[in-house]
């Protein structure tokens, strides 16, 4: 049987034994007079029965999936091992895909070697056998564990504190599903990086100032060494973050505090979804606008006054993303400003201090651990925004400070050595799994930052 | 007999008391009663109505205020006191709804003309408030926060001499010479609350309005700050609201009782608490409600 027909049957057998629970624990109650005399709810009598018969059963249907098929691979390998034995990893994973390939019948059998296709059948007999036997031993599971709840219901029987505590461990098996998967995502870009780092060496990467990820391919190929100095990325990534932010921290924060200590309340119930509109548009969107309409116009426009701006210039990419992170900013530092209490403006107010004087010395320095904090973030988003500088930053990593010019970011660097047909074991695409390590760390330090210097003046004004 | 009938014989004042509670409603026109005019008056408040939207909170009040002196408001929760105090510094301009009639004038310039400058206004009329709210800024900061944007001192050494004086009138300079550059908010309740005085005399102004300032505060505390304004009574005139009666007591010259939005009596301290001329004062300072 196949593992998802189990699964429904296992969550039909608990839903049975749920009801079976239930009815038991009311017929029990019925003679004592009424469920008052339970010492739990019938549903927990119910959930109890129905968590023995399709837990146990549940947790060996996930073991079963996890060593199942390198259980059988390794027999079946082990079994041709005196004919074909595979020298290598990678010639072991060909044999193998072979083998299950002939099993599966994807390959025609026509003109293998008999070993070969003796393997498959072996293979094939004992993924039968491996199904089946999955399948008796869960129904059996299954079976007695119903039994086993079915029997322990009992007027005085505690059901209460049991469900309770199973459904804590599940809610603990969610949480730690989330951790482990974050983990499992740094460990694998760590290990990639790694064997990076084996052929070019940590400290080249993080300080080479020349970025050319080209690598020979063949024996005899000139011009392309490839080196890799990732200086030119997080400079290029780096010019456009600051761009962004030029643009995105003074309009954010003055429309915040527009919309905080100014608007009226018409204007705000407008105002304030309108901004919002913009965080909802998608980032591909921009990045066609920034592409097609604003960097043409910032060409055009610096051709007027003699500049030569590129038609892939950091400029319209950072200027388009700074639009694009206002939204942010604005929400953030406007929840702040109007976390700042009513008594402080009172204070100044009563003063005689005018409201642009409160906003300047009260009321932003009072609120300005919180709009750090927002800015902070804001940072690490537009260090990690891709679209927008894949359309309009251009390719070329050229180490410079000048915003007219095209720049790369370690993003679109990523996104062109993943995309389209690679050799996963040359340093171009490795390349990127190192790339991914550093701009995941210099964002996690960001935020880290960020996040302290929130908690840290957080309560200065209570 | 029912016990309530009992009650009334054997205290047959409460049974009047609580008939003249019970008549004073909205419509009842009632003159203030008791010496609240002044020949030397700082402020002359006439015939002041303030209302939140269409509820009035204030009715007809008339009342001075003389120079140099203290005079406490008191009055059950809710009786308009603070927003009497607030409408004499425009503070209630901070709410929308919040509409002020009559006539309220300081040295005979009427503080509601549309020419007034209220930024201006508060500069004369400084104001301390129930919960000490000194700004996330350093004390010296705090204090010299009123001095810079008036434009008071000329030289970084004028400022620091403010900042001294108006600290050591507020008794808080040999308690904070040491860390005048710390954070303003790390002080205690009590020195927090001067802090905020020190703040508010920076400017010298010319009346301090104090709305409760001690409520929030320990009784050793409250005694200081109740020191501060016998002090600060030679130099400003003050007007205090307050929920104690022993600190009206103590502290001020003249006692101003409201009751539901109406000045009910005013009179010298001493009178309103040993012979109230209105019953309605009678009955709150002896406890009988409020």
């Amino acid at each position: 049987m196949q593992a998802t027909n189990i699964l429904i049957l296992i969550l039909g057998l608990g839903a049975f034994a749920f009801f079976l629970g239930r009815g038991r624990s009311l017929a029990l109650a019925k003679p004592l007079g009424g469920i008052r005399k339970l010492h739990s709810l019938p549903s927990y009598y119910g959930l109890h029965a129905a968590m023995w018969c399709s837990l146990p059963p549940l947790f060996l249907l996930a073991m079963w999936m996890m060593f199942d098929d390198p259980l059988i691979n390794s027999i079946v390998v082990e079994s041709v091992a005196d004919e074909i034995a595979p020298t290598d990893a990678a010639s072991y994973n060909l044999l193998l895909n072979k083998i299950s390939n002939l099993a599966d019948g994807i390959l025609p059998r026509k003109g293998e070697s008999a070993v070969l296709i003796a393997a498959a059948d072996h293979m094939e007999a004992l993924r039968v056998i491996s199904r089946w036997s999955l399948t008796a031993l869960m129904l059996t599971l299954s079976g007695l564990g119903l039994l086993w709840g079915w029997s322990r219901i009992s007027a005085s029987f505690r059901a209460r504190p049991v469900v309770e505590k199973v459904m804590q461990n599940i809610l603990l098996a969610c949480a730690c599903l989330a951790i482990f998967t974050t983990v499992g995502i740094v460990l694998s870009v760590l290990f990639e990086s790694i064997q990076f780092f084996r052929s070019v060496p940590i400290f080249d990467f993080v300080f080479g100032l020349e970025w050319s990820p080209q690598t020979a391919i063949r024996e005899d190929q000139v011009g392309s060494s490839g080196s890799f100095g990732a200086v030119p990325l997080f400079v290029g990534t780096l010019l456009v973050s600051a761009v962004a932010m030029v643009v995105a921290v003074p309009v954010g924060l003055m429309s915040a505090i527009y919309l905080a200590e100014y608007a009226s309340k018409s204007v705000r119930t407008y105002a304030k979804p309108a901004l919002e509109i913009l965080a909802g548009i998608p980032t591909v969107v921009y990045g066609f606008f920034a592409a097609l309409t604003v960097a043409p116009f910032l060409r055009d426009l610096g051709a007027s006054f003699g500049l030569s701006v590129s038609s892939e210039s950091a400029l319209a990419a950072g200027g388009v993303m700074g639009v694009m992170i206002i939204p942010f900013i604005s929400s953030l530092a406007d929840d702040v400003i109007t976390a700042v209490p009513q008594s402080m403006r009172d204070g100044s107010l009563a003063m005689g201090a005018t409201h642009s004087e409160t906003v300047r010395r009260v009321i932003i320095p009072a609120a300005l651990p919180g709009i750090v904090g927002g800015v902070m973030l804001a940072i690490s988003r537009a260090i990690g925004e891709t679209m927008i500088v894949v359309m309009a930053a251009g390719m070329a990593a050229k180490l410079t400070a000048n915003p007219l010019e095209s720049v790369t970011t370690v993003t679109v660097q990523i996104v062109t050595l993943l995309t389209g047909d690679q050799e996963f074991d040359s340093p171009k695409t490795l390349a990127a799994f190192a790339l991914g390590l550093m701009l995941f760390t210099v964002t996690l330090l960001l935020n880290i930052f960020a996040l302290h210097i929130v908690k840290k003046y957080r309560e200065q004004y209570d | 007999m029912t016990q309530a009938a009992t009650a009334e014989k054997k205290n047959p004042a409460k049974k009047t008391v609580a008939k003249a509670v019970n008549s004073l409603d909205v419509s009842d026109h009632q003159a203030t009663v008791g010496k609240n005019f002044a020949d030397n008056a700082k402020m002359t408040m006439r015939n002041v109505n303030v209302f939140y939207d269409d509820k009035q909170a204030i009715h007809d009040v008339s009342v001075d205020i003389a120079k140099n002196e203290v005079i406490a408001m008191i009055g059950p929760s809710g009786c308009g006191k603070s927003t009497f105090l607030r409408s004499l510094n425009r503070m209630n301009d901070t709410v929308d709804i919040c509409r002020v009639e009559g006539q309220i004038c300081m040295d005979g310039e009427d503080l509601y003309s549309p020419k007034l400058d209220v930024v201006e206004l508060r500069a004369r009329v400084g104001m301390v408030f129930q919960k000490p709210n000194p700004f996330p800024k350093s004390i010296y900061e705090n204090v010299a926060y009123g001095p810079k944007i008036h434009g008071l001192a000329d030289t970084r050494v004028d400022l620091d001499e403010i900042v001294e004086n108006s600290l050591r009138k507020a008794g808080l300079w040999e308690e904070v010479k040491e860390r005048l550059h710390q954070a303003g908010t790390g002080l205690s309740g009590g020195q927090q609350q001067r802090l905020c005085i020190a703040r508010a005399i920076a400017v010298s102004p010319e009346v301090i309005l104090m709305d409760e300032p001690c409520s929030a505060l320990d009784p050793i505390a409250t005694a200081k700050i109740e020191e501060l304004i016998e002090e600060l009574s030679q130099n400003f005139t003050i007007a205090i609201v307050t929920h104690s009666m022993q600190q009206a007591a103590r502290v001020s010259h003249r006692t101003a009782y409201f009751h539901l939005g109406r000045l009910i009596e005013v009179n010298p301290t001493e009178q309103v608490f040993t012979m109230p001329e209105h019953q309605l004062t009678e009955a709150y300072i002896t406890g009988r409600f409020g």
